[in-house]
């Protein structure tokens, strides 16, 4: 698309698809071709660009996240060398807002979509299983920030929180049974009662490009 | 509040007043000699009078929570205006007069500030910032919405002839009502919605609203005050802008100076390390500093505390201890609750004043219609704009709660009674109507809220514990909206938190943690702890008998696998943190008796650890002395993690018993053992244990069905542990001596093994075995059957060997050798209570089984036994854990 995606039909169509509105998409549109340098995909490098993103500390998951086919929705594994637009915008419309409009399923729906990305960013091996290695791995990341707190405790604050899930998810289990990581199912079932409508949306409103890149 | 006070309580006092005198005087002598007894009131009268007020405050409180009833109808604020309303009563009836009131001095002075303190300081902060922006609009706009509407409708009334001309005020009087009635009272709002439980994020609003909109009731207040003053002739234009001007001045102002004192506070928290005694008293008196400097300079002074108790909290709980943490906590909530009391009580009794009573029907009604109808509809107004924005919309239910949640109270009531009379002619039938005002909507209201949330059924808070997948998932979360917002370009609202976050960390947080604290400062960490260090504290506060163990257990789940596995969900949990100390594993290993059991095993081995030290007097003003107490509840503390490190690892080897059996087990399950074997040895908590090399989680769980069929047996192997243990205690006593064998001895040493065979073919044992030191009874309850069963396996191989052909005799094998000399004394005391053929057998026996089982070449089964046996083969320099230790499995044996 990129440069050619001007006919208001691809706006249009873009718009069923994702729920964005047109000028919502234009403005994305815009960002997009800023971080691609004009080109009509991104790839990852692109995203070194983005100065802001340096010192969040699961840049990497997040960029990869960005690439990941199941969230593109192209396929159970794998990952995208590059994406276009429209899968930009597949991207970013998981975080759309709750509209008010919407019904009862529709936002069980979209919860479980979002909480989807999450647990597909969890899980790097596409095997429908964030097993301990993966856990661990994410809280490592997550926990890099400070470097005060070593490996060590990360690895033991993802095993208790396996623990945890597995608590929770398995209630009973037989005698030789292993706990092989979380399925998503289970993964639903950790989120469960937890309210997180606001915390999952990104405000696509009014938005102001001001974050340059360099 | 104090001289207020003085006529109510002196009037049983009155009598006893008088009579000193004459007691005193009773000798009749011009120059009164040595008195022996002299009656000093009025050197003590006012702060005895605070005291009794208290009291009698508490006391109320007491009986009115006798009744579960009564307390979960009627919210504690209208039973404490009720009782006022009584009190106010008694006093008029007996003094005839009724001087008393809330004064404002008081209120402002000395039971606001507690209340705030308190509301800004366990603010749960994120949600607040989260809603910010609606919570400022309800605030700002829509304070000065209702101080206006109110303010100009009450004068409409006035004008259209409903108000009695007696009520003399101009519009800027009725302005000036308006602004103090306008205003939602955090206290009463707190005070009803504590009990109401609607979703945070409605409560977050309402009680925001009420915090904040101070700044604004201030100015208004203010303002019209001084218009009213100078007469509204004489107010030019430029005293508008001003006024407009004073607003931003007295909310930005107040805001301010709490952060500068939060700033302080944070900072002087940092240096306490060796006095950490008077660090809660810091944070009490910083924050009233805080509150006082705000009112000196006729800023905001609850937005001052507010944000000086929101500010500070992160880094004042990083900096102090935990003992002060817990300190600040409930001297805060007393001091909150104590004064909350106080003031609905006065409140009550401050009504019945008689004097005050200037009535005007028109203006009463007025007053109360056009609140409730300008709260309600500025709240759909405002909620209608705040909703374009929002990403979560309030729904109408909310906007209902949010209106009829807007309560008056002590702060309208206390601004109104210092009006002054010669300038507000129409004061008294204003204080009136508040009076009725405040009554209205803290009775009716509140009495009515709770059905009204239920009826709509309003979205509750649900109270669940914070787990650490949630934690972690809402931290991930955090990041992937933070780079979201980053790479669509647009600086939101999680960009600026995630940039405020960096900043904090970056600088905030050096400059005002300790080093120690700022090093291992993470939330997800933070959490992590606070989960375990809870675990324990339920545990030990209750007892012993919960298994709540931070919403892991489900109680609700009817079967024991599930407790076992929680169990070990928390041991593994809390292994990573040193502080924590989960006694849960063995009370939550089986149900029904067991646990019984369990919790009397507990209850022997707390009572029964005898200190060695004597609890020393704390002389020390300055220290709360840490040796004496502390070092022997950690050593109780540290007891029991062994044990139940130890059950946890015999319920790993029972599982890995189990799947050995069809297969061999795998390197790396054993290798893991050992580590574990040797991180326990240590005393520490082991740090990864379970998930070594494979990636899979293995719960066990016992079936049913065995602990059905022994139930009797279970039976009676627990009173042998509790009688096990006791002796073992007092054998601690006696000797004297401190073996690392018993879960009671003070202080577990560990006894270099001798290696064993199964050390010596593989490497990475050696040194680890004498972990199985610690095996205690415990084990025979976690791992019964299957255990037992393995045993016989496992060693049936020798059994043709071992002498005795009976099923028992794999467990004799583990008889160790008796200790030399200190078992001997003991011998005969064990022998009455279990009068078994086990104790027969003669060491040499056991000794000949050991050495067969070590020839066995049935390795990998051998490595499941290992540290087991590695415990035996040790067990000879501890008497009493021998005998448990066998005893114990040979009963079962033989039952088997």
């Amino acid at each position: 698309m990129g440069a050619a995606h001007s006919a208001s039909a691809e706006v249009r169509e873009l718009e069923g698809k994702t729920g964005f509105s047109s000028e919502q998409i234009e403005q994305l549109h815009r960002r997009f071709k800023q971080l691609s340098g004009d080109q009509p995909t991104i790839r990852k490098e692109n995203f070194n660009n983005v100065p802001d993103l340096e010192l969040n500390p699961i840049r990497s998951k997040i960029v990869r996240a960005f690439f990941d086919n199941r969230n593109l929705r192209k396929g159970p594994s794998g990952l995208a060398d590059e994406i276009n637009f429209e899968d930009f915008l597949t991207i970013m419309s998981y975080f759309r807002p709750i509209d008010t409009t919407m019904g009862e399923e529709q936002v069980e729906l979209s919860r479980k979509e979002k909480l989807r990305f999450l647990f597909h960013m969890y899980d790097s091996d596409s095997d429908g299983r964030i097993t301990l290695e993966e856990y661990r791995n994410v809280v490592e990341e997550l926990l890099s920030g400070n470097p005060h707190i070593e490996k060590e405790s990360a690895r033991s604050i993802a095993d208790g929180a396996m623990m945890e899930a597995a608590s929770v998810c398995v209630g009973q289990m037989e005698p030789d049974q292993v706990y092989e990581g979380i399925t998503f199912e289970d993964f639903l079932k950790i989120w469960q009662g937890i309210d997180i409508e606001t915390k999952m949306h990104v405000r696509f409103l009014n938005m102001e490009t001001i974050a340059l890149c360099h | 509040m104090l001289r207020a006070a003085l006529p109510l309580l002196a009037l049983p006092l009155v009598g006893a007043a008088e009579e000193p005198p004459q007691k005193s005087g009773s000798p009749g002598e011009p120059p009164p000699g040595l008195a022996l007894f002299r009656w000093q009131w009025h050197e003590v009268e006012a702060p005895y009078l605070v005291a009794l007020w208290i009291l009698v405050a508490s006391l109320a409180k007491i009986v009115f929570h006798l009744s579960r009833k009564v307390t979960s109808l009627v919210p504690e604020s209208c039973l404490l205006i009720l009782l006022g309303l009584v009190l106010g009563g008694i006093v008029l009836a007996v003094a005839k007069k009724a001087e008393y009131q809330l004064e404002p001095g008081t209120f402002f002075l000395f039971l606001l500030p507690p209340i705030v303190l308190d509301s800004g300081y366990f603010m749960p902060s994120r949600l607040f910032f989260d809603n910010l922006g609606a919570i400022l609009t309800y605030a700002v706009v829509g304070t000065l919405w209702n101080a206006f509407t109110t303010g100009a409708a009450l004068w409409g009334l006035q004008q259209a002839g409903l108000v009695a001309p007696r009520v003399q005020a101009g519009f800027l009087d009725f302005l000036l009502f308006g602004s103090l009635i306008s205003a939602v009272d955090p206290v009463a709002v707190l005070a009803v919605f504590e009990e109401v439980h609607v979703n945070e994020t409605l409560f977050i609003i309402v009680f925001g609203e009420s915090l904040l909109n101070d700044a604004v009731t201030v100015v208004l207040y203010k303002v019209c005050n001084s218009f009213v003053e100078m007469g509204s002739a004489n107010v030019q234009a430029t005293d508008y802008l001003k006024g407009v001007a004073s607003l931003f001045v007295v909310s930005l102002g107040g805001a301010a100076v709490g952060l500068v004192f939060a700033f302080l506070l944070a900072l002087t928290t940092r240096f306490t390390k060796r006095v950490r005694i008077i660090e809660p008293l810091l944070v009490f008196l910083l924050a009233y500093a805080a509150y006082l400097t705000a009112e000196m300079a006729s800023l905001s002074a609850i937005l001052a505390v507010t944000m000086c108790g929101l500010g500070c909290k992160k880094y004042v709980e990083a900096n102090i201890s935990h003992k002060s943490r817990t300190a600040v906590k409930y001297t805060m909530k007393t001091l909150a609750s104590c004064a909350e009391t106080v003031i609905f009580m006065l409140l009550g009794i401050s009504a019945v004043d008689s004097s005050k009573w200037a009535w005007d029907s028109g203006l009463v009604l007025g007053t109360l219609v056009f609140i409730l109808f300008f709260r309600a509809l500025g709240v759909v107004l405002q909620t209608w704009v705040l909703n374009q924005f929002r990403l979560v919309p309030l729904d109408k239910i909310d906007q209902v709660v949010m209106s009829y949640g807007g309560l008056r109270g002590a702060v309208a009531f206390a601004l109104v009674i210092l009006l002054d009379r010669t300038k507000v002619p129409a004061k008294d039938y204003f204080v009136a109507t508040t009076i009725v005002v405040v009554f209205f909507t803290v009775i009716v209201q509140g009495l009515t809220i709770k059905p009204l949330v239920k009826w709509l059924k309003v979205k509750r808070s649900e109270h669940h514990k914070p787990t650490l997948n949630q934690e972690l998932h809402e931290h991930t979360f955090d990041h992937i909206l933070a780079a979201v917002e980053d790479v669509v370009g647009h600086h939101g609202y999680h960009y600026w938190r995630d940039r405020w976050e960096q900043f904090d960390k970056k600088y905030l947080s050096q400059l005002l943690m300790r080093r120690s604290a700022y090093r291992i400062r993470d939330q997800i960490w933070d959490v992590y702890y606070r989960l375990n260090i809870r675990d324990a504290i339920s545990f030990v506060d209750q007892g012993g008998h919960v298994l709540s163990s931070a919403g892991l257990t489900l109680p609700s789940m009817p079967s024991r696998n599930s407790v076992a596995e929680t169990s070990v969900t928390n041991l593994l949990r809390e292994s990573g943190s040193g502080a924590c100390l989960d006694l849960q594993v063995i009370d939550t290993v089986r149900s029904g008796r067991d646990r019984e059991d369990a919790v009397m095993h507990h209850l022997l081995c707390g009572g029964l650890y005898k200190p060695r030290r004597r609890y020393k007097a704390s002389c020390s003003r300055h220290y709360i002395s840490e040796d004496a107490q502390e070092r022997q509840d950690k050593e109780i503390f540290q007891q029991n993690m062994k044990r139940r490190l130890e059950s946890f690892k015999s319920t790993k080897h029972n599982i890995c018993f189990t799947k050995s059996k069809p297969r061999l087990r795998k390197t790396g399950r054993r290798k893991k053992d050992g580590v574990a074997n040797a991180e326990a040895t240590n005393g520490k908590p082991p740090r990864d244990l379970g998930f070594q090399d494979t990636a899979a989680v293995i719960l066990t769980v016992e079936s049913d069905k065995e602990e059905e069929s022994d139930s009797s047996e279970t039976e009676k192997e627990d009173d042998e542990g509790i009688i096990f243990v006791a002796r073992a205690t007092s054998e601690v006593l006696q000797e004297g001596k401190v073996s690392g064998s018993l879960e009671v001895c003070p202080s577990p040493r560990i006894i270099p093994p001798s290696p064993t065979c199964a050390e010596k073919e593989l490497p990475w044992k050696s040194g680890h075995g004498d972990l199985a030191v610690y095996v205690s009874s415990e084990t025979t309850k976690i791992v019964p059957v299957d255990m037992q069963t393995g045993w016989n396996q496992s060693i049936s191989s020798l059994e043709s060997l071992a002498s005795p052909p009976c099923t028992q005799a794999p467990t004799l094998t583990r008889l160790p050798p008796h200790p030399l000399g200190a078992e001997e004394p003991q011998a005969p005391l064990h022998l009455p209570s279990d009068p078994r053929p086990s104790f027969a057998f003669p060491p040499s026996l056991a000794k000949a089984g050991r050495s067969h089982s070590e020839s066995s070449a049935d390795i990998p089964q051998q490595q499941e036994l290992q540290p087991l046996m590695g415990h035996k083969n040790r067990t000879h320099l501890s008497p009493g854990t021998a005998n448990s230790h066998w005893c114990i499995p040979f009963n079962r044996g033989g039952r088997l």
